[in-house]
């Protein structure tokens, strides 16, 4: 096979704080025709920066420092516009995480498609769609004479990101770069397009860049890979054998993160501190978004609420913070019917009730100091002030596991994302709640970040028996915590009970639909799951 | 503050300078003018001389000096109704933002029936049924004003709303103004500000050009619009005296907007 792409010693610079700072440093690989390299690390790795880089592209305040990297036999470093013009789209086509994002929302998806080849003079317009077509239905896109030509809205996710896949392939290129494809969709939609990226790296034979955070994800579809830390390259591999032996510690932490907890006494004497009863809602009054929901949460145990995004989960849990008031049913919080309306709640209804968001970002006031975060709610349910609030937001601090005199006078803009989070876990605590609600807590989070909030939430509940509702969309975090499973599905529940019972078969439909979609470490996993679901999966 | 100041492009400190050096004029007057500001010292338009820096104007008073003056009215007459319409319609948009509903739907509404009227007939209308003085004034075109600054920050002030951290606030059961205050009104502050800067400009010609029909600062206080009036006839002789107060008006909205370029510069996050 020949080599295709090869960069060398590249140094990629970003300019931050009045100087230039290496972000990449000194990465060197090779590409060769057919071959998937993945590309795997946290974020601020520097992954997506190389891919970027492949196409002979920074972002806005970076710059290449120094290296080579040659495209098939074309130098793209110095390269002019023009040159890096004809190259990109017809070479070389880049996916990018959010295809809702990518797409022009007022231009029908086929209208995207034909711009790249028409553009770059390949074909004509008409010969274009009649390809555009042609790939649609290679990538199982349903209904492939139509769907081009509706808007980007009308797509679900995974047909989203299934078209941006088969729009990177308009103008045939050689290598296409896939920057987390998958990252932001729902297990059972990432096989789709996972399913997608195989069809196009195996039996179209193009090379590409597979960049992401999971390694069970890149082990189905890369033939080597390369593990990335700070702009550095930690250890590079064939993918069975980085898997099965890891040199680094690094790769082995991140191949270890995925693992149980030992379960907790199955004892039936704990109170039930929540129980919601035959709740439904609304958004519009007529069509219910939840229906029948009925489920109980004890004292000191946490548990999962699991479905895809639109099953009803963080409705459920506006329902029970008050939020979006329930039209039926009732909500009894440590022996009190809760007032279905927020502002019928009294101070302590709320105090004891906290929640925790999935974007630390949006969560946190961004004019806010960390001791004003942490402060108010000791001021607003205590009467806690000066000294004694400062002890306590120094407790917990200390609890959260952040050195308090670093952290106390910080912006919360100063703060990495695990950071932020974990002063939201703070903020709930300083309310000595009896239950938090987690919504998807873990997600916007790199993997070994995630772990680390979710170990400190399992901490804090053997140490203070607090109790979880924890949304997830991420059946390893829900294995990892739980202690009862509620799997949701169209607004309603279909099957709950405790962990063993609901992940061990005989599984309900969807249930079993669910797990499965969770991708194994096993490299041939999703090739056989494939084989086992072709026919429904069409 | 300082260091912020020493990292300011070339346009924001000129801006500065020129802000600067208005309000010092503003606040010296008595003491930089050489003459009285009403004093009749000369002859009708008499060109530029040691005796008068800038000539005299239509009834033979010293320009100078009434450009001292006029700044002074001006500038204070301006800020004064740009922060009370800043205080009105900021506080409404931010209520109408947070509370929704019918009280969003009540506010819009009659803020968008004051806006149906153009701005400057509705100013005259007003104050040629209450009379000119200077508090109707301010009022007038601080509520005229106010309506835009509503549309604005209820519009920031939603984009916020929307925000967990507002939520977080509402889950903890705080009140109305807490979550205004200390949620919203820190977030909503840099395009306020830079807004103000933008407003500060409008008023100050809105005032200008109610000074030039007769119906905004009345004679023989000075303001740099009226002033433009006065000696308009002037220019049909060949005689630049109008061009000078124009010229201030001009001078200050473009030292003024330099700096809000360089705020929305700051508050759009764009350091390069």
């Amino acid at each position: 096979m020949s080599t295709i792409l090869t960069i060398k010693n590249l140094y990629i610079e970003a300019y931050s704080e009045e100087a230039w700072q290496p972000i990449v440093k000194d990465i060197s690989l090779t590409l060769k025709k057919g071959e998937v390299l993945g590309l795997i690390g946290e974020s601020g790795a520097g992954k997506s920066t190389i891919g970027l880089a492949a196409m002979g592209y920074t972002r806005q305040g970076c710059r290449l420092a120094s290296g080579s990297i040659n495209l098939d036999g074309v130098e793209l470093m110095g390269a002019s516009d023009e040159d890096l013009r004809l190259v990109r789209g017809s070479k070389i086509a880049y996916v990018a995480q959010s295809a809702a994002a990518s797409f022009n929302p007022s231009h029908r998806i086929i209208k995207q498609h034909v711009e790249a080849p028409v553009q770059h003079g390949i074909m004509s317009y008409s010969d274009a769609q009649k390809e555009a077509i042609k790939i649609y239905r290679r990538l199982f896109l349903p209904n492939p004479e139509k769907i081009g030509f509706r808007y980007p809205h009308e797509l679900s996710g995974g047909q989203l990101q299934r078209a941006m896949v088969a729009m990177a392939m308009s103008c045939e290129p050689q290598i296409i770069v896939f920057d987390e494809p998958t990252t932001a969709l729902d297990v059972t939609t990432q096989i789709e397009v996972l399913a997608a990226v195989k069809e196009i790296t195996e039996k179209m034979n193009k090379a590409a860049l597979y960049i992401t955070h999971d390694l069970a994800v890149v082990a189905q579809v890369a033939h080597r890979i390369m593990v990335l830390r700070n702009g550095r390259l930690v250890e590079e591999g064939e993918t069975r054998a980085l898997i099965k032996k890891p040199r680094q510690a690094y790769t082995r932490e991140l191949l270890n993160v995925r693992s149980l907890r030992e379960d907790k006494d199955q004892s039936d004497k704990m109170d039930v501190i929540l129980t919601i009863k035959d709740v439904a809602a609304t958004y519009t009054g007529e069509e219910n978004v939840l229906e029948d929901i009925n489920l109980t949460v004890r004292k000191g145990r946490t548990v999962a609420l699991v479905g895809e995004s639109g099953s009803g989960k963080s409705t459920l849990a506006r329902v029970i913070t008050g939020l979006l008031p329930a039209t039926q049913g009732s909500i009894n919080f440590l022996g009190e019917d809760l007032p279905l309306e927020l502002k019928h709640r009294t101070k302590d209804n709320l105090r004891r009730l906290q929640m925790i968001y999935q974007m630390p970002d949006t969560a946190l006031n961004p004019k806010q100091t960390v001791r004003r975060v942490i402060g108010r709610p000791l001021e607003f349910y205590f009467g806690m002030g000066g000294k004694k609030a400062e002890e306590r937001i120094r407790e917990l601090l200390f609890s959260i596991e952040l050195e308090p005199d670093t952290y106390i006078n910080r912006m919360t803009t100063e703060l990495s994302g695990g950071e932020k989070q974990r002063i939201c876990i703070a903020r709930a605590l300083a309310a000595r709640p009896d239950l938090i609600i987690c919504d998807e807590v873990t997600s916007a989070l790199d993997q070994l970040v995630a772990e680390g909030i979710l170990d400190l939430l399992q901490d804090l509940q053997n140490k203070t028996d607090i109790s979880y509702l924890f949304i997830t969309h991420d059946l390893a975090t829900v294995k990892a915590i739980s202690d009862k499973i509620v799997i949701m599905l169209e607004g309603k529940i279909i099957e709950q009970g405790e962990k063993k019972k609901v992940l061990s078969p005989p599984h309900h439909e969807y249930t079993d639909k669910l797990l499965s979609s969770i991708p194994e470490m096993d490299p041939d996993w999703l090739d056989n799951l494939l084989d086992e679901r072709l026919d429904s999966f069409i | 503050m300082l260091s912020l100041l020493r990292q300011s492009p070339l346009s924001a400190r000129i801006g500065l300078g020129i802000v600067i050096l208005n309000c010092l004029v503003a606040i010296f007057a008595p003491w930089i003018a050489p003459y009285d500001e009403t004093a009749v010292v000369g002859e009708v338009w008499e060109t530029v001389s040691a005796r008068f820096y800038l000539g005299t104007d239509h009834i033979g008073r010293d320009l100078f000096t009434r450009m001292v003056y006029g700044a002074r009215n001006t500038i204070a007459l301006a800020f004064i109704t740009t922060a009370l319409s800043f205080m009105f319609g900021s506080l409404l948009g931010f209520v109408a933002a947070v509370k929704g509903g019918w009280i969003d739907q009540v506010l819009s509404r009659l803020i968008d029936v004051i806006m149906s009227f153009p701005t400057l007939i509705f100013a005259l209308m007003i104050l040629s049924v209450l009379g000119s003085s200077i508090p109707t004034l301010i009022f007038t075109i601080a509520l005229l004003d106010s309506t835009r600054v509503y549309r604005l920050s209820r519009a920031v002030a939603m984009d916020i709303e929307v925000m967990e951290f507002v939520e977080v606030a509402r889950l903890r059961g705080e009140g109305l103004w807490w979550i205004i205050r200390h949620e919203i009104l820190p977030n909503a502050l840099p395009p306020l500000t830079a807004e103000f800067g933008l407003r500060f400009c409008f008023v100050f010609l809105f005032i200008a050009s109610l000074s030039f029909l007769g119906l905004g600062i009345q004679p023989p206080l000075a303001d740099w619009g009226g002033m433009v009036r006065e000696n308009a006839g002037a220019i049909t002789f060949g005689i630049f005296t109008p061009l000078i107060p124009a010229g201030a008006i001009a001078f200050l909205t473009v030292g003024v907007n330099m700096i809000v370029d360089w705020f929305l510069h700051l508050s759009s996050g764009l350091h390069e």
